[in-house]
């Protein structure tokens, strides 16, 4: 069939009108800002449910004069800074929230190294991807590791731990019964963060696989580093939940 | 037809279609196949099959509600031991016949089946793309959807029946497992089923959303998109921001059911038995549920909207009235489905004053669905009505649209629904408005685009029995449980002979089963009708219904990559139809308005210079011309 070029110029049309991806994103990109935010409907679902719950329950107010006078019960909701004062190798040294400060700052830092491995695939050095890519897998592994620690920690339970209707002691938490508070505050406590566990988890995998990637230069190979800056996406979106994980939890 | 061909400097739309041309082997062309058209039929086959599953599963519960005295004991080798001793189904089973029923029907006929066919199929052929974004994710999604079927469809042979605890699977019935029978193995493989689902929608989901942003052929503005698309695209945003929110909740529910946990289990007895849960909430999971639920209303209804008014338009032979109009109510009615959902829980014990924001923002709905049907009407008001079976089934959603909405408006009372709630009228109201509804709009779908799925014309004859006996089925089974409803008969219930107040019903409800039976019996006129098509049905021409959308400058049956040459460019909006001075009745989205000097507004012919600019017109005279 007959065909011929008669113009040569750019067409005057606009960003909306077809031909080309309007927000001058691939589609890989754009499919994985809605995944993301999918997601964060999934996340917000969840913290909307601890807040329900949270505020079904009553506060505890015994918390006002310090570690002293503090008791947990199982009528009222415990308070964070009572509860999560531990750090490892400082047994019986009350710190609130020291352990957990350190968990955010270091997954804040895999976000910023993160953010230089990305560019640095837009400089197309190599190198420098593969470098910052293992701080971010180190930051995200030692943040896992801190989950560990503090979930284990919680388990375990405190030295005082409760008495039971029974008449037993109780240390630590399970599913069913905890000495921190109502049931549900382990449960949740669980959950959501087990759910973003799982979200780091999954991250780190990606994270790996695209190390390996890079370090064989299948990247280098397509000409651009856009995979980083894909799963660059997932890893700060994972990084803002926990903020918000960090907020519910810790602080209110 | 004229064949017109645009050929542009950027080099972005040359894909490299003959590669795809290579011979491709049975598995990969039928079974894991990354081409959309074949996914959309992969889809909409399943959904079929569903369709029947679900339709079966309500016949034999009809059949209890409609004779209650007959013996079933002719469907013990159907049912097995589900026909009890007495010759009866079993109360249990019937309770998982209702739930399942409902299941199959929202998620698997008229989520996935609508959605899944018509956006696989249409959104790359109407937006001019040679397939989705990521075709491997697309098969994923179908692959996903199956594995999810399966265990759904496995779940009806356990040993204590299929979940039957409701499609809304409601705590604390369905999360503790002793329960009932239906709140057993049966429940863990329905939330194991929808899980799977939930990931197979979201895969297809960002694809849908990804391929109507970035792939629409040069000169195809949101402004010019058809209905279909833009219904489409919202649909699957609503699915992407809502099912992760169900998805949420079932999570939760696994967890009570499997593990301990009490996120919806507040002090409870079983058997007489203190369960050591505490301090849960079962409104938590309604809140959460219906936050998916709602949505999933529209998820359901917005695509059937969307091809009817594709399909009206066309065989109005008029534009569609109210283009904008149009899109603004499926965006009025996308963003409003999310702020409603209380509106199933006013009996829940919430608090009034938040029964009336919800009643209020309820209603209002009321008026992007008024501008919706208002306009079907304009736009075939004067029509030069052609009747195929796609358009009959078209009218026909309208009429159920409008039945139906009307006693949503009762319903979103919340002091009226104290009463109707969970009764008939209820069942009836939603079975207008959203399955007869959809499902009328899926099958006008199936009619209307067979010619291009499958390269062949489907009977007109017995697509015209087929909607008769359908559509005059469907009100004869739904509008007499209205009056069911209104009398206080409420859903769920197994026998109704034990009380007297309600024994006046038992010709209605034998009457509804009669009806319920003849209209399932006529789908498989369609089934019939379908099948035989495919392989014996009359050849289709390119353009069979003389529509201006791009899927139908494609060649008859499209292969790999959909357009054989060039993508077309798109010049104007999808509704040119009966244009004053044009030659033929209608225009092609892809004939630019230098072609069509007579018929040009004077803002158009502004546009003939910048078409010039744009793209180089060349046609090939060698083909038939019939729009000169």
């Amino acid at each position: 069939m007959a065909t011929e070029t008669v113009s040569m110029n750019r067409p005057k049309r606009g960003l909306w009108d077809g031909g080309q991806s309007p927000m001058n994103a691939s589609y890989g990109k754009l499919m994985m800002w809605f995944f993301l935010l999918s997601d964060a409907f999934t996340f917000s679902a969840l913290l909307v449910a601890y807040g329900m719950i949270r505020y079904s329950n009553l506060a505890n107010e015994t918390a006002v004069g310090g570690l002293g006078t503090y008791v947990p019960s199982q009528e009222a909701w415990p308070v964070p800074d009572m509860v999560f004062n531990a750090v490892p190798f400082l047994h019986g040294v009350h710190l609130p929230l020291v352990f957990v400060g350190i968990m955010t700052f270091i997954l804040i830092m895999s976000s910023v190294t993160m953010v230089l491995a990305v560019e640095a695939g837009h400089r197309m050095d190599r190198r420098a991807v593969q470098k910052y890519l293992l701080w971010t897998i180190i930051g995200g592994i030692t943040f896992l590791g801190c989950q560990a620690w503090e979930w284990s920690h919680f388990i375990a339970g405190s030295d005082t731990g409760i008495s039971l209707a029974d008449g037993t002691k109780f240390y630590g938490a399970n599913l069913h019964v905890n000495e921190y508070g109502p049931q549900l505050f382990a449960d949740l406590f669980f959950f959501i963060t087990g759910f973003h566990g799982t979200h780091v988890l999954s991250g780190v995998v990606l994270l790996i696989l695209i190390f390996f990637n890079t370090a064989v230069g299948t990247y280098d190979r397509r000409g651009h580093y856009e995979m980083v800056e894909k799963i660059g996406l997932y890893w700060h979106f994972v990084d803002l939940v926990w903020v918000f994980v960090f907020t519910f939890f810790y602080l209110i | 037809m004229a064949t017109i061909q645009s050929h542009s400097s950027h080099d972005a739309h040359a894909d490299l279609h003959e590669e795809h041309a290579h011979h491709e082997s049975f598995i990969t062309k039928y079974i894991f196949t990354t081409d959309h058209k074949m996914i959309a039929k992969q889809f909409l086959v399943t959904g079929l099959l569903w369709a029947f599953v679900g339709g079966l599963l309500s016949m034999f519960f009809r059949l209890q509600l409609g004779f209650p005295e007959m013996s079933q004991e002719w469907l013990r080798p159907l049912l097995g031991d589900w026909i009890n001793s007495s010759g009866k189904i079993d109360p249990n089973f019937y309770l998982a016949l209702v739930t399942m029923h409902g299941t199959i029907m929202v998620f698997f006929v008229l989520t996935a089946g609508l959605s899944g066919t018509f956006s696989n199929f249409l959104i790359p052929l109407q937006i001019g793309a040679r397939d989705m974004a990521s075709g491997f994710m697309n098969m994923l999604s179908y692959w996903f959807f199956f594995l999810s079927s399966v265990i759904m469809f496995c779940s009806l042979f356990v040993e204590t029946g299929p979940a039957g605890v409701g499609w809304t699977v409601y705590p604390p019935l369905s999360a503790l497992e002793e329960s009932i029978p239906g709140a057993a193995l049966g429940m863990t493989l329905w939330l194991t089923s929808m899980s799977l689902f939930i990931i197979s929608q979201l895969l297809g989901g960002v694809n849908y959303i990804a391929t109507v942003i970035n792939m629409r052929t040069r000169g195809l503005s949101f402004a010019k998109l058809p209905l279909t698309i833009w219904a489409f695209f919202l649909t699957a945003v609503l699915g992407l921001l809502a099912f992760p929110v169900l998805f949420a909740a079932a999570l939760l529910l696994i967890f009570d059911r499997s593990f301990g946990t009490s996120f919806y289990l507040s002090e409870i007895y079983l058997n007489g038995e203190a369960l050591p849960h505490v301090g849960g909430s079962p409104l938590l999971y309604q809140h959460l549920f219906w936050f998916l639920g709602h949505p999933e209303v529209y998820i359901v209804l917005l695509p059937a909207l969307g091809i009817t008014s594709e399909i009206i338009a066309t065989n109005s032979r008029k534009p569609i009235f109210g283009y904008r109009a149009m899109i603004g109510s499926l965006l009025g009615i996308s963003v409003l489905s999310f702020v409603v959902w209380a509106h199933h829980m006013f009996v829940s014990g919430m608090s009034p004053f938040l029964g009336s924001v919800f009643m209020f923002l309820t209603l209002i709905i009321a008026v992007p669905s008024g501008v919706k049907v208002f306009n079907y009407l304009t736009t075939l008001w004067r029509g030069n009505i052609v009747f195929t079976p796609a358009m009959l089934f078209s009218i026909g959603l309208v009429s159920l649209f409008i039945s139906g909405g009307i006693t949503g408006i009762f319903l979103g009372n919340s002091a009226i629904d104290v009463y109707l709630h969970d009764t008939y009228f209820v069942v009836a109201h939603f079975h207008l408005v959203m399955g007869a509804a959809s499902f009328f709009g899926m099958m006008a779908g199936v009619y209307h685009w067979f010619p291009k799925m499958f390269g062949r014309m489907m009977d007109n004859k017995l697509g015209y029995l087929h909607f008769w006996l359908t559509f005059v089925g469907v009100y004869m089974v739904f509008f007499p449980l209205h009056y069911i409803g209104i009398a206080g008969f409420p859903r769920h219930y197994y026998t109704w002979t034990n009380f007297e107040a309600f024994s006046g019903f038992t010709d209605l409800h034998a009457f509804v089963t009669v009806a319920a039976l003849i209209t399932f019996s006529s789908q498989l006129i369609f089934a019939f009708n379908f099948f035989y098509s495919m392989w014996f049905g009359r050849r289709a021409t390119a353009n069979p219904w003389r529509s201006n959308t791009l899927e139908w400058t494609t060649p008859v049956e499209p292969g790999h990559g959909n357009w054989p040459g060039e993508i077309p460019t798109v010049y104007r909006w999808p509704y040119d139809y009966s244009k004053p001075g044009a030659i033929e009745d209608y225009i092609p989205q892809n004939i630019p308005y230098s072609m069509t000097p007579g018929s040009n507004l004077p803002h158009e012919n502004e546009l003939v210079d910048r078409e010039k600019d744009d793209d180089a017109i060349i046609i090939d005279e060698s083909e038939t011309d019939t729009t000169k």
